[in-house]
């Protein structure tokens, strides 16, 4: 049992970028530890998406099967399971995405696995991870005392895997499920013709001193196409129901290192600030000189922001 | 109905962690204790499902002896009883370890759990629970309606319970999914699940009298040993702070020819 295996994540058809993040992660973990990377891909009809994984590692393990149309944790993580028994892996990694983070923990219940979640990068040695907590004010090193060990992947603190020169294999695996006590119903996507909020390069963000919901499609909205930039939001901005959920940047929300960041009316709330300071450069707009905000921006602009937006969406 | 419903005692989220000079250990002196707010959620829901399907609410604490100030709030919150089991440091295999035994025991309904907490933010006890149990997961509930809306008002339930089926509106990445659980089930609560409720003061004086069972972690035999160990704390690189730029024209120069990101 040496090897690496990263779970891949299909979403609405197209094989996730946070996926390329991972086996970024698992690369490094592999020249630590040794042993291959190896994938396993989920889903119905993911054929064409292991023939792409093979690109970027030795071994992909795919369990194509109608029960796994929807991607539900409970019959996901038996696929995760088993697939770890197949790969030899004693290290199982997933992006720490949504699904990854609703995923990953059962699947290490079922390897009695110890997890180590929304790993940034590696301790001294062997596999000693790094993980922030308490919002991000800290980091811990930690190691996972099991055999088999469960990681997801920060996908904003991994360089993207490239291709490499040999093609892996890919390997049917059969799974069985059982019988599902967990039913898919639904779907409600928000439409959104800009790029995801996790792999925008620039993000335009909007919080409580925009005063109220409809400033954001007159102000944010605008400045966001200039820059053809996906569009973020601060939890209190969230919760008032003025944007979808899916917007908020935070440590319980999305965490976003674009190369530009722009908080538009947003104090800097400790939480925010965990989800967006890995970002290249931040600015901040606000009429507060007190917002903690200006304390980790690169670039402050102390003003109303009724007044400087316009004019900055103007001028770029 | 018996739900079953977690308390974590967390460090106020409000306030900065602090690491011993060695970085072997964080600060918890003269740090203030508080509920974790994605418990507080789950307590909340707890009460409205009970409310409405007519039932019991168990709160469970895992920590030290002072959790079962946490305990009391959700009492005073209107939780029936509760159970505190004395365990310091467990990870969270370990304290999902410890549930499943007190769900054997108590065989709940429903287990209704914050998706995380603010201290460790692991978001795992919820899911390793599930996977322990073989029972279905919704995590992440949320709803539809907003925390304005009338439905929130009228304290309903996000959680829609029929027979024996759950269905869950969940945030996920790119929009909401639904799923239907049939129970026993795990949900655990996101923020816009709702707003919970604040204790009233004859909710503080009942809680006084409602039964706390305190359990020692020995008691329950489960090997608690755990699976992730913490070798070390560490502050994160801090950011410098920039310049002040006096108007949108300095601000453009800047991105341009600067930082080079325009």
């Amino acid at each position: 049992m040496s090897n690496i295996l990263v779970i891949a994540e299909v979403s609405e058809g197209e094989l996730k970028r946070a996926t390329l993040t991972c086996i970024g992660f698992a690369r490094q973990a592999a020249e630590r530890t040794g042993g291959t990377v190896q994938a396993l891909v989920v889903g119905k009809g993911v054929g064409a998406h292991a023939e792409t994984l093979a690109k970027y590692v030795s071994t992909v393990h795919v369990a194509d099967d109608g029960a796994f149309e929807k991607p539900l944790a409970e019959t996901y993580a038996k696929a995760i399971a088993a697939a770890a028994e197949s790969a030899g892996a004693h290290v199982v990694c997933m992006a720490a995405t949504a699904h990854g983070k609703d995923v990953m923990p059962r699947a290490a219940a079922l390897l009695q696995a110890g997890m180590a979640s929304d790993i940034v990068g590696f301790g001294k040695d062997g596999m000693q991870l790094q993980r922030p907590i308490q919002a991000g004010n800290v980091i811990a090193t930690v190691e996972l005392t099991t055999e088999v060990k469960v990681v997801t992947t920060r996908p904003t603190e991994f360089e993207a895997a490239t291709e490499s020169e040999a093609a892996g294999e890919v390997k049917a695996l059969t799974v069985d499920v059982g019988t599902p006590k967990t039913t898919f119903v639904a779907f409600d996507k928000v439409a959104s013709e800009r790029p995801e909020l996790g792999d925008a390069s620039v993000v335009v963000s909007g919080g409580r001193g925009l005063k109220e919901s409809g400033n954001f499609p007159a102000l944010i909205e605008p400045l966001a196409d200039k820059l053809n930039a996906a569009i973020g939001a601060s939890r209190a901005v969230v919760d008032a129901g003025w944007v979808p959920n899916d917007m908020q940047v935070g440590q319980t929300g999305k965490v976003v290192a674009p190369n530009l960041y722009i908080a538009v009316g947003i104090s800097g709330a400790i939480q925010h600030v965990a989800g967006m300071k890995g970002s290249k450069t931040i600015v901040a707009i606000n009429k507060d000189p007190e917002a903690p905000i200006f304390a980790i921006a690169d670039y402050g602009l102390v003003e109303d922001l009724f007044k400087v937006v316009p004019e900055l969406t103007e001028k770029i | 109905m018996k739900i079953l419903v977690t308390v974590k005692r967390v460090t106020d989220y409000e306030r900065k962690a602090k690491i011993t000079p060695d970085g072997s250990a964080l600060v918890t002196e003269g740090m203030n204790f508080v509920p974790n707010p994605f418990d507080e959620i789950a307590v909340e829901e707890a009460l409205r499902l009970a409310k409405t399907h007519g039932g019991e609410v168990v709160v469970v604490s895992i920590g030290p002896k002072d959790a079962v100030q946490q305990i009391r709030q959700a009492l005073a919150m209107g939780a029936n009883r509760g159970i505190l089991v004395e365990a310091e440091d467990v990870d969270p295999d370990g304290v999902a370890r410890i549930l499943q035994k007190i769900i054997a025991d108590e065989a709940p309904n429903l287990v209704v759990m914050g998706k995380q907490d603010t201290d460790n933010d692991a978001n795992q006890v919820g899911q390793l629970l599930a996977g322990y149990l073989d029972w279905p997961q919704a995590t992440f509930a949320s709803k539809k309606e907003g925390l304005d809306s009338d439905q929130e008002k009228k304290q309903v339930p996000g959680v829609v319970i029929e027979g024996e089926k759950a269905t869950v509106i969940r945030e996920v990445d790119g929009g909401l999914e639904t799923l239907q659980v049939s129970l026993p089930a795990i949900v655990t609560t996101d923020l816009r699940l709702n707003h919970p409720r604040f204790a009233s003061l004859p909710g503080i004086m009942k809680a006084k009298k409602k039964e706390v069972k305190e359990l020692g972690v020995d008691a329950i035999g489960v090997d608690v040993s755990p699976k992730v160990r913490i070798l070390e704390y560490k502050e994160p690189a801090e950011r410098q702070a920039g310049v002040t730029v006096s108007d949108v024209d300095q601000l453009l120069e800047k991105l341009k020819n600067e930082a080079k990101v325009l």
